[in-house]
């Protein structure tokens, strides 16, 4: 049968490479890789990372030890570059140290809602009917408080300390989750190739894993990128409210509260905490704009 | 006063659009001239990526901004490329208007139909909205739309596809424009009424005397309502000629082939001839004749240049064997 | 995958046996509105179809849109459940305990869809959408791939070319080629074709209708050939269905349903089909108006409010599908109409 070749000839397309294409996410990396924004946001991150998890490499401080002297130098003060809080410690070390409580606590909640919140969505959005509408009505129920007041009154029932307010932020994140995987998973469960693989006979998890999640995974991570910027946030917000990681321990949450009645000495100083927490959403945000970009796989037609 | 009847209401001379962005150069299309006189149809006939749709949009001005268009434009004798907007805005409409493909996208959801056509006739006439909508009504009985009085007030997605493909048409009409231009009209419609859409066409044509461009990848549309038809192919017309001329002395291999392709009654049992390959890339066309790599006949000298040949009843072709290929 | 012309081991009952029997399949989606969801009406997308494809022909379904063709093809397919009806395969039951399962069914019978893009798989190579069905009913991953790039090239397409090539990276008519070789990846005997090519320009469309005519000869297949192109049914088709709003108005070997068709909406359906010819343009409306709503159609005959002979009686009751009684044709030809004297009177008067 291979004159069924020669009888219709097939001129290759003059645009198409001559090279076979690479693979998919191998693509996203290229792609990512040629996105300026994404590689210079990548590098802060990295960075925020290094100096949180390898903080006693970059600091010789205790973050717990101050000096009644100390309190309050300012910004490149001797010893002290970034200056020191209101208990003598060395600011530098405190947003080292802290930086690891506040990714904790922001990174959790949204891991927890993606596992939980993503296995719910794409649940309600490929079975459909039934199980579907009970999901997505329970999940309403959620959205009829606003997420902040939601969480703090989360946090009021269990009390404060670090595991409560992730479990009140993964409560807070779980309904937006499920509902950006069902919206994704339903509209993928109506696509032609969805249907062909439904035609060919093979089973639905076959069709799940590997038609539904290749396509739904990657919005969805998107997603819960984003979301880690607001939940840095709002993390930050209910240590600030004291709802959140208990003092001593350094967050910055915690840390922007405290150094809050020094603002009229070192305003400086006491705008640091803020800035780590603007600085590390805003690369998450940005951050997650880029893989939008680069998933994308029609943008390179 | 020149004569009406042979002064030509559109005359579009080298028409070129090039689509520069970022690091692609796409060359849409490359040097399209043609005249049209009152009362005459000229189809562009063509396959998705020939040029047919962006020539006409480039004569509306509805291109986007980065496209680059050159080439000349005269419309009852002015030259309206590179009018500035307020200008050709006032020509939209009024003196030349357009139909599309899909009446739902150039249709207002959010109006009746009466309202847009009085619209329409209220900013390019001035006159007040009564008799504005009293034309409307006439409109839509031109067009056969049934009990157009209570149809004045359907919303479009009140109404069904060919319904609101004959609204639109009453719009497109509601100035009396001298050149209507058509962008695929039939395409998306049932066979049954597709032809309706034809007939009506046509017959509007005969009691207003405008001129059409059609533009469509059809054959049949083509052989049903055009009086010269245009094959482009890769942004240029490679053949031009009277219907007759083009469908029975088809001298470009390339229309030969489309025709040749197209499945009509009577061909069963037999393999259809096709044309090889697919259309080329329009970001890097090759030097000489663009059909020169699918083409049976192709020489050497179509990879230099492509003669213009013209045979003494008016019809043309750009193929450097179109002498010898012409049937006798 | 070699091609036999003898006889297919899968062969039950003969080639004297219809390869699929449809009989009064029927699917009606409820239409809810209203305050409280109810059901305001009912779309009868496919009513009470009956047909049988014989082993190795090509069935062509013809209609317009909203006729219930391509909702017939997602039945069969069992991509939705049908209402009621039977379907049966070689012999077996759909469904049936005493027949075949609907993923047995589903391995001898396959579809091409019309949107080639859509229906492939953006984040899978050519050669990775193909393998996917052999390799979830277990074949190995090689042999999978084997079968891929050998399929690749029955389509025309050059494996080493195309193998790895993402949906995007393809034009229209080669993306339409790897989903018929998708289609052939199970070795189907059946293959339904809904609208495969009506996205097609004319020129690549003639190469696919050619690639088709070959597979369906080297291996043996039998296609349910559906498309509203009247042209391109006639050209693929030995036997011809014709669908109006749901139902099976006329049905019959091709050249009597196109040298004579009998219903007067097939006739006029064939009318409306342009010429090609500019010395003989068409100067008469067929048809006046659209086909209408499938919601809620019109009683007894479904064509009785655009067609010119109706009569009292169309619209009291359905009119069964049947050979007319004038005589002159045969009877495989069946036409759903209650007046064939008018039919008799009106091609007297055409011919």
């Amino acid at each position: 049968m291979s004159d069924l070749t020669l009888e219709t000839p097939l001129v290759s397309r003059p645009d198409a490479p001559a090279a076979p294409a690479p693979g998919y996410w191998k693509s996203v990396g290229q792609r990512l890789l040629a996105d300026k924004t994404t590689m210079a946001v990548s590098l802060v991150l990295l960075g925020i990372l290094f100096i949180t998890l390898g903080a006693p490499l970059v600091t010789h401080y205790d973050p717990y030890h101050g000096s009644v002297l100390g309190r309050l130098k300012p910004i490149g003060a001797p010893g002290h570059w970034l200056g020191t809080d209101e208990t003598g410690r060395d600011l530098w070390t405190r947003l080292c140290y802290g930086g690891r409580l506040s990714l904790l606590a922001a990174i959790m909640p949204v891991t927890i809602s993606l596992i939980v919140g993503g296995f719910l969505g794409i649940l309600a959005g490929y079975a459909g009917g039934i199980v579907g509408t009970l999901i997505m009505r329970t999940m309403d129920v959620f959205y009829a408080f606003p997420s902040i007041l939601l969480a703090i009154a989360i946090c009021g029932l269990l009390g404060n300390g670090l595991s409560n307010s992730i479990i009140a932020l993964a409560v807070v994140f779980i309904p937006p989750m499920v509902r950006v995987s069902e919206t994704v998973t339903a509209q993928s469960r109506n696509l032609d190739f969805v249907e062909a693989a439904r035609a060919s006979g093979t089973t639905t998890m076959q069709i799940i894993r590997y038609h539904v999640l290749a396509n739904v995974l990657g919005p969805i991570m998107v997603y819960a990128t984003s979301l880690i910027s607001v939940s840095i946030i709002l993390s930050a917000g209910l240590s600030f409210l004291g709802l959140g990681v208990t003092p001593p321990r350094a967050e910055w949450g915690l840390m922007l509260n405290s150094l809050r009645q020094a603002i009229y000495v070192q305003p400086y100083v006491a705008a640091l905490p803020g800035l780590m927490i603007f600085a590390t959403s805003m690369c998450f945000n940005l951050m997650s704009d880029g893989f939008r970009s680069a998933m994308d796989i029609r943008l390179n037609k | 006063m020149a004569d009406t009847a042979s002064t030509p209401v559109l005359r579009v001379e080298d028409l070129t659009v090039r689509f520069t962005r970022r690091n692609t150069d796409v060359a849409a299309v490359n040097g399209v001239d043609f005249s049209l006189k009152a009362g005459e149809t000229l189809t562009i006939l063509g396959e998705s990526g020939s040029g047919k749709s962006v020539s006409l949009k480039a004569l509306m001005g509805l291109l986007p901004a980065y496209a680059g268009i050159s080439g000349k434009v005269w419309l009852n004798g002015q030259e309206i490329l590179g009018l500035p907007a307020a200008a050709l805005a006032k020509l939209r409409g009024g003196a030349v208007s357009m139909i599309f493909q899909e009446p739902m996208a150039a249709l207002d959801p959010v109006y009746t139909i009466g309202e847009q056509i009085a619209e329409t006739i209220v900013q390019h006439e001035g006159c007040d909205n009564r008799t504005a909508m009293k034309r409307a009504l006439g409109l839509l009985e031109q067009v056969k739309i049934p009990s157009a009085e209570r149809r004045l007030k359907n919303f479009p997605h009140e109404m069904s596809g060919g319904m609101r493909q004959r609204a639109m048409i009453a719009l497109a009409l509601a100035c009396k424009p001298g050149v209507l231009l058509a962008d695929e009209p039939t395409t998306a419609l049932d066979v049954t009424v597709q032809i309706q859409i034809l007939l009506l066409l046509r017959q509007l044509q005969e009691e207003l005397g405008m001129a059409i461009v059609f533009v469509t990848h059809d054959v049949g549309a083509a052989a049903e309502i055009s009086d010269r038809i245009a094959v482009m192919y890769a942004g240029r017309f490679v053949e031009t000629g009277t219907t007759r001329q083009v469908m029975r002395q088809p001298m470009h291999p390339y229309t030969r082939g489309l025709l040749s392709s197209t499945v009509h009654g009577g061909m069963r049992g037999r393999a259809l001839e096709t044309i090889p390959g697919s259309p080329p890339n329009l970001a890097e066309l090759p030097p000489g004749c663009a059909f020169a790599p699918r083409c049976r006949y192709a020489a050497d000298a179509c990879r230099r240049d492509i003669p213009v040949v013209t045979t003494e009843t008016g019809a043309m072709a750009r193929c450097v064997r179109a002498a010898e290929l012409m049937p006798a | 995958m070699s091609a036999s012309l003898e006889q297919d081991p899968r062969d039950r009952g003969g080639p004297a046996q219809p390869l699929l029997i449809v009989d009064n399949l029927r699917k009606h989606f409820p239409v809810r509105g209203g305050l409280l969801n109810r059901q305001v009406a009912t779309v009868q997308a496919v009513d009470d179809v009956s047909f049988s494809v014989r082993k190795g022909e090509t069935l062509g379904i013809v209609g317009e849109s909203g006729c219930g063709k391509s909702t017939t093809a997602r039945l069969l397919m069992r991509l939705m459940e049908p209402d009621a009806g039977s379907v049966i395969f070689d012999g077996d039951p759909v469904g049936d305990r005493r027949g075949i399962s609907v993923s047995d069914m589903r391995r001898q019978m396959q579809m091409v869809f019309q949107d080639s893009y859509t229906s492939l798989n953006p984040r899978m190579t050519m050669a990775e959408s193909i393998a996917y069905a052999p390799r979830m009913h277990g074949l190995g991953r090689k042999e999978a791939y084997d079968r891929a790039e050998d399929l690749l090239s029955r389509v025309g397409l050059n494996p080493r070319q195309y193998a790895r090539r993402y949906p995007h990276e393809l034009s229209g008519g080669q993306r339409q080629r790897v989903n018929i070789a998708r289609a052939l990846a199970l070795e189907p005997r059946l293959v339904i074709l809904d609208e495969a090519v009506a996205a097609l320009d004319k020129s690549v469309e003639a190469q696919v209708l050619n690639l088709l005519t070959d597979l369906k000869q080297s291996l043996n297949l039998t296609y349910l050939f559906i498309s509203h192109d009247l042209n391109v049914v006639e050209y693929m088709s030995d036997r011809v269905m014709v669908m109006y709003l749901g139902r099976v108005v006329e049905a019959g070997p091709v050249d009597a349903i196109y040298r004579r068709p009998r219903h007067p909406y097939t006739r006029a359906l064939f009318a409306s089909k342009p010429t090609l010819d500019p010395d003989r343009r068409t100067t008469q409306m067929p048809l006046t108006g659209d086909p209408p709503n499938p919601i809620d159609p019109p009683s007894g005959c479904r064509f009785r409010t655009r067609c010119a002979f109706a009569q009292p009686r169309c619209s009291e009751s359905l009119p069964p599908l049947a050979a007319p009684f004038d005589g002159d044709t045969d009877a495989s030809h069946v036409v759903a109409c209650h007046i064939p004297e008018a039919q008799s009177a009106m091609a007297v008067h055409h011919g």
